[in-house]
């Protein structure tokens, strides 16, 4: 107990000193002084797209591009606080309204996929091979099969939604102990899914990547209503200044343009195409 | 799903020496240990500071400081989202979605931890050798070096304890980092990644290999302070 403040310096210095050590010897995070952040959805990023557009697209113009990968419904709100440059998500109608709300200039359409409803090999429905979506939501919404819900105001839950009101179905009063809402992102339903054994609704392009399938296979594809497009925004300086503009509509041309549409078209799991490109139609 | 995967998984991991992943590997330990680090800084003379005071309503902020050592990490990483969002407080600074905006999350989260097991250790102390400090010279504040020092292997499990709960967290780091790839993505926010591919052998065997470096470093913690006693004790 004679020991002096200094020697006490010394010692607390001993285990920090652990860890300046350990930061010397991190190499900094790569980093260009040249980048944009783009809100985009949990299919691009899940799917493995972004990691081989991306690339592409800086060799091209030397910008980085760093994703921040959520639900659509949040990837709007992103840009909306300002916090992102792009938007590029899977809700048309939201996304016009984040137009018409003044946070960006257009919105202009990139790509397509479809939704396939996901159910188990058993098929306890009874829907499986059916190519209409909503009379299979009516019989699982009859026979009360186990249904998983998104739950997370996607741009995937905004399609089941949707689907469920196409059906006649006021799924918000007519939802029993079947109907789970998750909340989160669609691996997340998928692995609920498949311990569970129930149904639910998937972007064509995260059920091909998907590894952990178990006894689920597609039951119902090929339904006109199950179409899912995909569209750019570059958020607009009006609303906030700071956002690299510039840049970020770089990136929506790129993608629009016939070397961002092929590298998107040229994207494939095990030779299947996940995302089809249609910048150039016009109402998508 | 096998045993033999998640091992495979890990073992590729660790043999394979992908940049990418060494990328993520070292940015987890960056932003975990810095946030221990200011942690220290400002929870264990503030610790011991509590320890030694006395002041009304010490009773309050001693329970406050301990109830916070339970702060979920999600509430932590929200309260630092809305103070850098674009549209927040501390906008104009830019700082959401980079590591330092991990950094800050993680600090709130270990400082708690910091403080509380500090002041406990150190009220402990000051107790037990009070007469003897005193009859030295050494009364309030003038103590709190020497105090720090004597429950030095104390005071560096409270610090493991800080870096356990940062290294273990993925709720306020995917908030504040956005899980980006090659700037903010963790070990933690890749293990959430790849569990909502369905890739549930690589995010178990990245699991494996986070669980290896932190008991590599409280190896290396317990060694450094076997040594630091048989010099310094």
């Amino acid at each position: 107990m004679t020991c002096l403040p200094r020697r006490s310096l010394l010692a607390t210095g001993l285990f920090l000193g652990l860890g300046g050590f350990a930061l010397a010897q991190a190499p900094a995070a790569p980093s260009s002084e040249r980048f944009i952040t783009v809100a985009s959805t949990t299919s691009t990023q899940d799917s493995g797209l972004f990691n081989h557009i991306l690339p592409l697209f800086k060799a091209r113009t030397g910008i980085e591009v760093r994703v921040i990968s959520q639900g659509t419904g949040q990837a709007l709100d992103t840009g909306r606080r300002g916090d992102a440059d792009v938007v590029f998500v899977h809700a048309r109608a939201q996304e016009l309204k984040f137009v018409a709300d003044g946070f960006a200039d257009e919105r202009r359409p990139v790509m397509y996929n479809d939704f396939v409803l996901i159910g188990p090999k058993s098929d306890p429905a009874g829907v499986s091979g059916s190519k209409d979506i909503v009379a299979a939501l009516k019989t699982i919404q009859e026979k009360a099969t186990p249904f998983v819900s998104r739950g997370d105001k996607s741009g995937t839950h905004a399609a089941e939604l949707n689907l469920w009101k196409v059906a006649g179905i006021d799924i918000a009063a007519q939802k029993g102990p079947w109907y789970r809402e998750i909340g989160q992102g669609m691996g997340a339903a998928l692995n609920t899914a498949a311990a569970m054994g129930a149904y639910v609704l998937s972007d064509r392009a995260t059920w091909i990547s998907f590894r952990n399938r178990g006894d689920l296979v597609i039951s119902v594809e090929g339904d006109k209503r199950l179409f899912n497009q995909y569209g750019v925004m570059s958020v607009s300086p009006a609303k906030h200044p700071h956002v690299k503009f510039d840049d970020g509509k770089r990136f929506a041309d790129w993608l629009t343009s016939p070397e961002g549409q092929k590298a998107i078209a040229d994207y494939r799991i095990d030779g299947q195409q996940l995302f089809f490109p249609n910048a150039g139609q016009a109402g998508a | 799903m096998e045993v033999g995967a998640i091992f495979q998984a890990a073992f590729a991991l660790v043999v394979g020496l992908d940049p990418g992943f060494l990328g993520i590997v070292a940015l987890s330990l960056r932003v975990t240990l810095t946030a221990v680090l200011v942690a220290a800084l400002i929870g264990l003379p503030l610790g011991a500071a509590l320890a030694l005071a006395r002041f009304p309503g010490r009773a309050a902020v001693i329970v406050c400081l301990n109830a916070l050592m339970g702060l979920p990490p999600v509430v932590a990483g929200l309260a630092v989202f809305l103070l850098l969002s674009r549209s927040g407080p501390l906008g104009p600074l830019g700082l959401l979605f980079t590591p330092s905006a991990m950094i800050l999350a993680q600090v709130i989260l270990v400082l708690p931890i910091v403080i509380a097991l500090t002041r406990q250790v150190i009220e402990d102390l000051w107790s037990e050798y009070r007469d003897h400090l005193r009859s030295v010279g050494l009364d309030g504040m003038r103590a709190i070096p020497t105090l720090l020092f004597d429950g030095r292997f104390a005071l560096a499990t409270a610090l493991l304890a800080g870096f356990g709960r940062a290294s273990a967290e993925v709720g306020a780091v995917l908030i504040v980092g956005g899980n980006i790839a090659g700037y903010t993505r963790t070990m933690t926010t890749t293990i959430t990644l790849e569990t909502s591919k369905g890739d549930l052998p690589l995010a178990l065997g990245l699991g494996l290999v986070l669980l290896s470096l932190t008991l590599m470093i409280n190896a290396i913690a317990f060694g450094a302070s076997r040594i630091g006693a048989r010099y310094a004790g």
